[in-house]
């Protein structure tokens, strides 16, 4: 009952690809937007947060559409980035990868802000008062400290980005071998009659994938946390 | 010679901070009730709240001087500071807590040095620990050398006695008057607690309500026990 078809095979590489290559440039902005969120004070930062929050409440078609006119050929952002970087995204597998980083990201923020929210500053001025300056305080005291909030926001952008359908198919369509993710295989092969039989081995393979990603963000999780509560 | 300059005014709500003294080498007792703001001057000398006026000099060096926009970050004062609840980094080992300001700084490893402090402190058979582990009495001697081991110009210590119970305080004395005749770090030793500093300070500054009265030698508790009598 258990086989893929190379082109399944295709697809959930491409999967595989697409989510971590998301997950990892959605990173960096993730700890920035967070950091912002949780220390400091400015006018506006409502809107920031509404902003940062907005692929998780609008409807994932809305955010393709949004991305498909800003950051496609034609778009402000896509064409610049095209002219400047040679970067294209629209109907290629990194307008995937860029529409499943947006959709993550939310989840991403969350437990990052959380985490440096929860941490005692004072450990920070400790730090300071030992001849680390802000950067390294940020290095080797609040990351490593946040690390457990680290941990969660990256595993849950990540099963994100592997689950995402209606942001990519809308801002890149569905490409077999460029663009066609796991749920884009199985939506094309349910197009067909009969198809749900096929599209069995590649369900199985998304549960595993996604399960595999909860039960190992836990473990690490559970080892970084444990790093503070004794050997 | 006075070692440390401090001339500064801080408001913080209701409360008005007007502080002025110097204090010479060996252990300054900064001495007075809680809330008389002695934890408020400590963090200004260390750079982690600003005043609002005045200045502040150690060693002929100006840290803070507001006329003269000048305020040296913390991180480059080069204070240690002995903080009342330990705060040791939770997710580094006794080893790298103690390490933090040697590293931090870039400064070579000196294995002699570290040893001398280690065994200064009694705490060799820590070092492989995490934090959360040790006693209170432990947390607080792997504080005290861990601001030793960054080579402070100065020294602060809040109130480090007094997350303790009354048999680590006897623990932690003999340490602190150890460092005191064996280090040559000038001292800022805060405390409400006279019996303490009589051990351990060589002059005084007595604060009440945000302002200095007093500065001078150890009769300054003397007079604050008569007062508290009277």
């Amino acid at each position: 009952m258990f086989h893929l078809s190379p082109d399944e095979w295709t697809a959930v590489l491409l999967s595989l690809r697409i989510s971590i290559v998301a997950t990892v440039f959605a990173l960096p902005f993730g700890i920035a937007v967070a950091w912002v969120l949780a220390r400091t004070q400015f006018y506006g930062k409502a809107l920031l947060d509404g902003i940062a929050h907005l692929p998780l409440v609008l409807p994932p078609v809305v955010t393709g559409y949004l991305l498909l006119i800003s950051f496609g050929r034609k778009g402000l952002i896509g064409a610049f980035l095209e002219e400047h970087f040679g970067l294209v995204f629209s109907f290629r597998w990194t307008g995937a990868a860029l529409a499943c980083g947006v959709m993550g990201f939310p989840l991403m923020v969350r437990p990052i802000r959380l985490a440096l929210e929860a941490i005692d500053r004072r450990l920070e001025d400790a730090g300071a008062t030992l001849g680390a300056s802000r950067p390294l305080v940020f290095l080797t005291i609040t990351l490593p400290l946040a690390l457990p909030g680290v941990i969660a926001g990256l595993m849950l952008c990540f099963a994100r980005a592997l689950g995402e359908f209606g942001a990519t198919i809308t801002f890149v369509s569905n490409i077999p071998g460029e663009t066609q993710t796991i749920s884009a295989a199985i939506y094309t092969l349910l197009q067909v009659p009969g198809g749900d039989a096929k599209a069995a081995g590649l369900v199985l393979v998304a549960i595993v994938l996604a399960l595999t990603a909860v039960i190992a963000s836990e473990f690490f999780a559970r080892r970084a946390g444990m790093r503070f509560q004794g050997e | 010679m006075s070692v440390l300059a401090v001339d500064v005014e801080r408001e913080l709500g209701t409360f008005k901070l007007t502080a002025r003294f110097e204090a010479a080498g060996g252990v300054t007792g900064m001495f007075g009730p809680s809330g008389s703001g002695k934890t408020t001057i400590a963090n200004m000398i260390a750079g982690l709240l600003t005043p609002d006026r005045g200045s502040i000099a150690l060693d002929d060096r100006v840290l803070f001087d507001a006329a003269d926009r000048i305020n040296v970050p913390p991180h480059r004062r080069g204070i240690g500071y002995v903080f009342q609840e330990g705060r040791l980094f939770p997710h580094l080992s006794v080893r790298q807590n103690l390490d933090y300001g040697r590293r931090m700084s870039g400064r070579a490893a000196n294995p002699k040095e570290f040893e001398r402090i280690v065994t200064l402190l009694e705490i060799g058979h820590l070092v492989d620990r995490r934090p959360r582990l040790l006693s209170g009495g432990e947390r607080q001697r792997v504080a005290i050398g861990r601001a030793l081991l960054m080579h402070p110009h100065l020294l602060l210590l809040d109130e480090p006695l007094a997350s303790l119970g009354s048999s680590h305080k006897r623990e932690i004395l003999p340490y602190l008057t150890r460092l005191r005749d064996d280090a040559h770090v000038p001292m800022i030793y805060v405390s409400h607690n006279a019996a303490e500093l009589r051990r351990i300070a060589t002059s005084v500054v007595r604060l009440d309500a945000g302002q200095v009265v007093a500065a001078g030698g150890l009769d300054l508790l003397n007079d604050a026990e008569a007062d508290a009598l009277g």
